[in-house]
């Protein structure tokens, strides 16, 4: 019977997922209530993907789920199950960097990094999506990243760099 | 976060099931951004969640030339922004989900969230209220559609009874040739919502003005219609004044609030100035 757990209170306990991140399988026990941003960094320990506003805002939390990008603080990590996810660790190929990572390095588009993660997320799902973005489309696009260093500048020359 | 229970009914019938026979608060959850947002901030604390995501056959636009549009009520923001037949036959409605927060948002965020969620600054709106969308509803009791001028009933209230689900969203296909904007005002350019949204809709048939919509956004406790603008135009003949005119009388519609984004009077300011602009470009390209 549906909220018979809720009666007997049971809702407080775990519930057993599976997650497919960055290729690998992981069997987690999560709380309902846990995000998916938190059992990526607190329980898997890939913390590559960072947390700002914890909001929506400011997409330092953004991973790919089947090939998007979202903020993985506004997924529940329940209903993240049978989703190919991909973290920014899971970006490099066989030790490649990937190269909108390498043209973030090359133009300097880096400062203190924590925007980065989510801005290579978005870059390289922008390229999938479109391999010619013109400079108006680049910006559009990254405007769920905040950057609080850069002045995006260098971000968007990068980014131009590695168009198709 | 408050401790929940979650479910994933596989079916709608299941889901209106868990929604209703529940003494308990039930919620909806689909795309999430606003519900899970306004759960972290303790603004809602519901015992169940109900997800939707795993229900078949709600995430679909189709068109067909007689009867129109329809879109599933679980359809992303970020595919009716996308997709061709909207861009083609309801541009506006690509216009107003493209404003909406960013790519994240809009690969996650749903039409019939952004509906239900009942904000009165909501984007997607004031274009469906223009374009005098209806909303098909189910509930235990059986289904039930609903005008979407109708379907809100305060800020984040609507119509819908415990246990109704928002299924699909039916835009009628316009008559002549027509031409629409969708017009939102904000301190930034992206991510941000609304001091005010416009959505003007424009068409002729035979070279004679036939309609003239306008819909008005986070300027009253709902998104609304502002008829009698309308009808100034319609009534009398298109000229500057007679625009200047219809753009007082969509201000006098306005009920507006003053928020840390605007004030009341600054709303209706700008909203006069945005009727203005959505009527000429509408009338010089329809
Ligand atoms: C950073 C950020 C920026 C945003 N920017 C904008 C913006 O610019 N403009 C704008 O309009 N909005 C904006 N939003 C708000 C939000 O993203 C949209 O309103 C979105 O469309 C909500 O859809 P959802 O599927 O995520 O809804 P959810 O959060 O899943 O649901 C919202 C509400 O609707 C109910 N509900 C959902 N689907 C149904 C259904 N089918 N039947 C019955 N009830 C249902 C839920 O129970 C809940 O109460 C923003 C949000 C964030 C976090
Ligand atoms: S932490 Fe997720 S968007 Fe800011
Ligand atoms: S480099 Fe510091 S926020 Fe972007």
């Amino acid at each position: 019977m549906p909220g018979e757990g809720l009666k007997k209170g049971y809702f407080h306990m775990k519930k057993i997922i599976e997650l497919k991140i960055n290729g690998d399988f992981y069997e987690i026990a999560v709380k309902p209530s846990k995000r998916l941003l938190s059992v990526i960094r607190d329980d898997i320990g890939l913390t590559g993907t960072k947390e700002g506003c914890g909001k929506g805002d400011c997409g330092a939390c953004t991973v790919l789920m089947n090939g998007k990008v979202v903020n993985s603080c506004l997924v529940l990590a329940i209903e993240a199950q049978g989703k190919e996810i991909i973290t920014i660790e899971g970006v490099a190929e066989n030790g490649d960097l990937h190269p909108v990572q390498q043209a973030l390095i090359d133009y300097g588009a880096v400062q203190c990094g924590f925007c980065t993660p989510g801005i290579v997320l978005t870059a390289k799902a922008l390229l999938d999506e479109n391999p010619n973005p013109s400079e108006e489309e680049i910006r559009d696009y990254l405007s769920g990243n905040i950057c609080r260093c850069t002045g995006y500048v260098k971000i968007v020359q990068a980014i131009k760099s590695v168009r198709g | 976060m408050r401790a929940f229970e979650h479910f994933q009914p596989s079916n709608l019938k299941e889901a209106i099931k868990i929604l209703s026979t529940k003494d308990k608060e039930a919620r909806v959850i689909a795309g999430g951004t606003d519900l899970l947002n306004a759960m972290r901030d303790g603004e809602e604390s519901p015992e169940c969640i109900v997800d939707l995501k795993g229900l078949k056959g709600l995430d679909y636009i189709k068109y067909k030339e007689k009867e129109g549009l329809r879109i599933g009520s679980l359809t992303k923001l970020g595919s009716i922004e996308k997709s061709s037949i909207v861009k083609k036959k309801y541009p506006v409605l690509c216009q107003a989900a493209h404003s909406i927060g960013s790519v994240q948002i809009r690969n996650m965020a749903t039409i019939g969230g952004n509906l239900c969620n009942a904000a009165p600054s909501a984007d997607m709106a004031p274009a469906l209220i223009a374009l005098e969308a209806e909303c098909k509803v189910q509930g235990a009791k059986g289904k039930r559609t609903i005008s979407l001028e109708d379907f809100f009933a305060g800020p984040g209230e609507t119509v819908l009874k415990k246990g109704e689900i928002l299924t699909e969203i039916i835009v009628p296909k316009l008559a002549g040739k027509c031409f629409g904007v969708y017009i939102k005002h904000g301190l930034r350019k992206a991510m941000d919502i609304a001091i005010a949204g416009v959505c003007v809709i424009i068409t002729k048939e035979r070279g004679k003005l036939k309609g003239v919509r306008i819909a008005l956004g986070a300027v009253a406790p709902t998104p609304i219609r502002a008829k009698n603008a309308e009808k100034i135009l319609l009534d009398g003949s298109v000229s500057e004044d007679a625009i200047t005119e219809a753009a007082e009388e969509a201000a006098k519609a306005c009920f507006p609030i003053s928020d840390v984004r605007s004030s009341e009077w600054y709303r209706r300011e700008i909203v006069k100035v945005l009727v203005r602009r959505g009527l000429r470009e509408c009338l010089e390209k329809v």
